[in-house]
């Protein structure tokens, strides 16, 4: 059966090629860094949970104290550039929608075939797929050098730099974070904030208290079960009797407005201000507050209206 | 109380702008030893976590194909487009992307598109594009607000589309958690709650997206 196992080789063998790309660039510090990251992939599952943990510390050492060096030199010049798309015209765009394109149909058809495919894991196991397809159309279609794609590949991750872990990182952290029991103590201070008998007090600390421990936690997965336990069933849904539905639905979705405003949520408001070269890191989180403030109003506001009618 | 003093060491670490990666670990080590936690524990307890989440880094196997586009002029191909196109402006062209984007997520596809599969090849050349049509030459800032803007969009657009999905993780955990309190609904009496904040997310966007192409044409 194909499970995640391979994407995870995959993912491999490409973090070890921008290793050795690191080492022939003698850049040591990146080859140090994509070949840890290589070895978590391909090995991860037999270093131990300890041993995981030092190639982590090693990681971060790395890019703690200034190892990374960003990517540098061998873009392909723009009139270069110019001259091919003029000769490849829209096949270009036919070679990039094939990864969406796989990812799409192989996540509607995996499913039916559970015996070959872990069904929990299609859309990756898709994406994967779709990678492989759409390098093997380049190769023909537009026949670069054999190393081209690699060598861009390395200069993408390397202009990208340690923000590519950063989303792992967090997921990491929120996971001992729940170890520790911080849900809980948020939980039991949100509770206390509220003034006894308002509920419209109670609705704005659900819907501003999702909202602020999703910026904190960087993930509304983490704070919803926190705010749910200590607001909104005991308060909204048991004592004023609001609709669990429209509580909990719309709470979620006032936890993502916090999502858009936090730098903790790397992988959707860090991660793209680095691959779009922005020389402001939090320039994707300033140009949505203004989206995710009313939003997160017109969430409260749905949740007064609606859930308690 | 004391719980919670990896939040402040996270908080104070991103204000004074250490590298987040090490205010990450301090936070871990932080949070873990006031829970008595001792080092070895916190340590395996971080690998553990961290090689349990590899799936999130895995989306980085795409950067070979879309760094052997743009050497061939994925890009410029983008640019090229728009262009072509008489009134094409960033206002339009992201209200549009983010119609798509809220419409795919809704039926669940939502790896369909992302930062590094559509926003860098394709998504924000084609804004800056349009905006270079509006206003002839873009500063650096503006051009940055442009990028910026391309990316905001397709968070926005994922948000507030994929609720309405019923089998998206978010409607899983929902139905998962309310079971525990003993309450049993059905994903689709979750989902269509999703609805009225995602047409609330296209107008107040879409607002924004217009207005910022007052802004381009005002200047």
């Amino acid at each position: 059966m194909i499970t995640l196992t391979y994407v995870y080789w995959l993912a491999g063998a490409a973090f070890a090629a921008y290793s050795l790309l690191g080492l022939r660039n003698k850049r040591p510090g990146n080859a140090a860094f994509w070949g840890l990251l290589a070895l978590s992939m391909f090995a991860g599952d037999r270093l131990g949970d300890f041993g995981n943990g030092l190639l982590v510390l090693g990681l971060v050492g790395i890019a703690g104290f200034g190892g990374l060096k960003r990517a540098e030199g061998d873009e392909v010049a723009i009139t270069v550039k110019q001259e091919r798309a003029k000769r490849h015209g829209n096949g270009l765009f036919a070679i990039a929608l094939i990864i969406p394109a796989v990812a799409l149909i192989g996540t509607l058809l995996f499913k039916r075939v559970p015996e070959w495919i872990d069904p929990k894991q299609v859309t990756l196991i898709s994406l994967a797929l779709g990678v492989l397809l759409a390098l093997a159309v380049g190769y023909v279609r537009l026949r670069p050098a054999p190393m081209l794609p690699i060598q861009q590949g390395s200069r993408l991750i390397d202009s990208v730099g340690w923000a590519a872990i950063l989303p792992q990182m967090l997921a990491s952290l929120g996971a001992v974070f729940a170890l520790a029991g911080v849900g809980d103590v948020v939980g039991g201070l949100a509770g206390q904030a509220i003034p006894q008998g308002s509920l419209i007090g109670a609705v704005l600390a659900y819907g501003l208290g999702m909202a602020l421990f999703t910026m904190v936690m960087g993930n509304a997965f983490a704070a919803f079960p926190v705010m749910v336990a200590a607001i909104g069933m005991p308060l909204l849904i048991k004592q004023y009797g609001g609709d669990p539905a429209i509580v909990c639905a719309i709470g979620m979705l006032a936890g993502f407005c916090g999502t858009l405003m936090t730098p903790m949520a790397a992988n959707f408001n860090l991660v793209p201000a680095a691959l779009l070269e922005l020389k402001d890191k939090n320039g994707v989180i300033k140009a949505q507050i203004g989206t995710a403030l009313p939003l997160l109003a017109v969430n409260i506001a749905l949740i007064y209206l609606l859930a308690f009618r | 109380m004391w719980t919670l003093a990896g939040i402040a060491v996270i908080v104070a670490g991103f204000m004074l702008r250490f590298n987040p990666l090490l205010v990450i670990v301090v936070s871990a080590l932080v949070t873990g030893l006031v829970a008595g936690l001792d080092l070895h524990a916190i340590i395996a307890a971080f690998g553990k976590a961290f090689n349990d989440s590899r799936y999130v880094s895995v989306v980085w196997i795409v950067l070979p194909v879309i760094g052997l586009l743009e050497a061939f002029g994925l890009q410029e191909r983008a640019r090229g487009l728009i262009a072509g196109l008489k009134g094409a402006t960033v206002g339009r062209l992201l209200t549009g992307y983010l119609l798509i984007r809220q419409a795919t997520a809704a039926l669940g596809l939502t790896s369909v598109a992302g930062h590094p599969q559509t926003v860098r090849p394709l998504v924000a050349p084609m804004a800056e594009a349009a905006a270079q049509q509006q206003k002839g030459t873009l500063s650096e800032d503006e051009s940055e607000t442009v990028k910026a803007y391309a990316a905001a969009t397709d968070n926005v657009g994922l948000f507030f589309g994929e609720d309405i999905f019923l089998a998206i993780g978010s409607i899983l955990l929902m139905k998962g958690l309310l079971e525990q309190y003993g309450i049993i609904l059905d994903p689709f009496e979750l989902s269509v709650w999703a609805i009225p904040t995602a047409i609330a997310a296209l107008l107040i966007h879409g607002f924004r997206l217009w207005r910022l192409d007052r802004r381009l044409a005002g200047k």
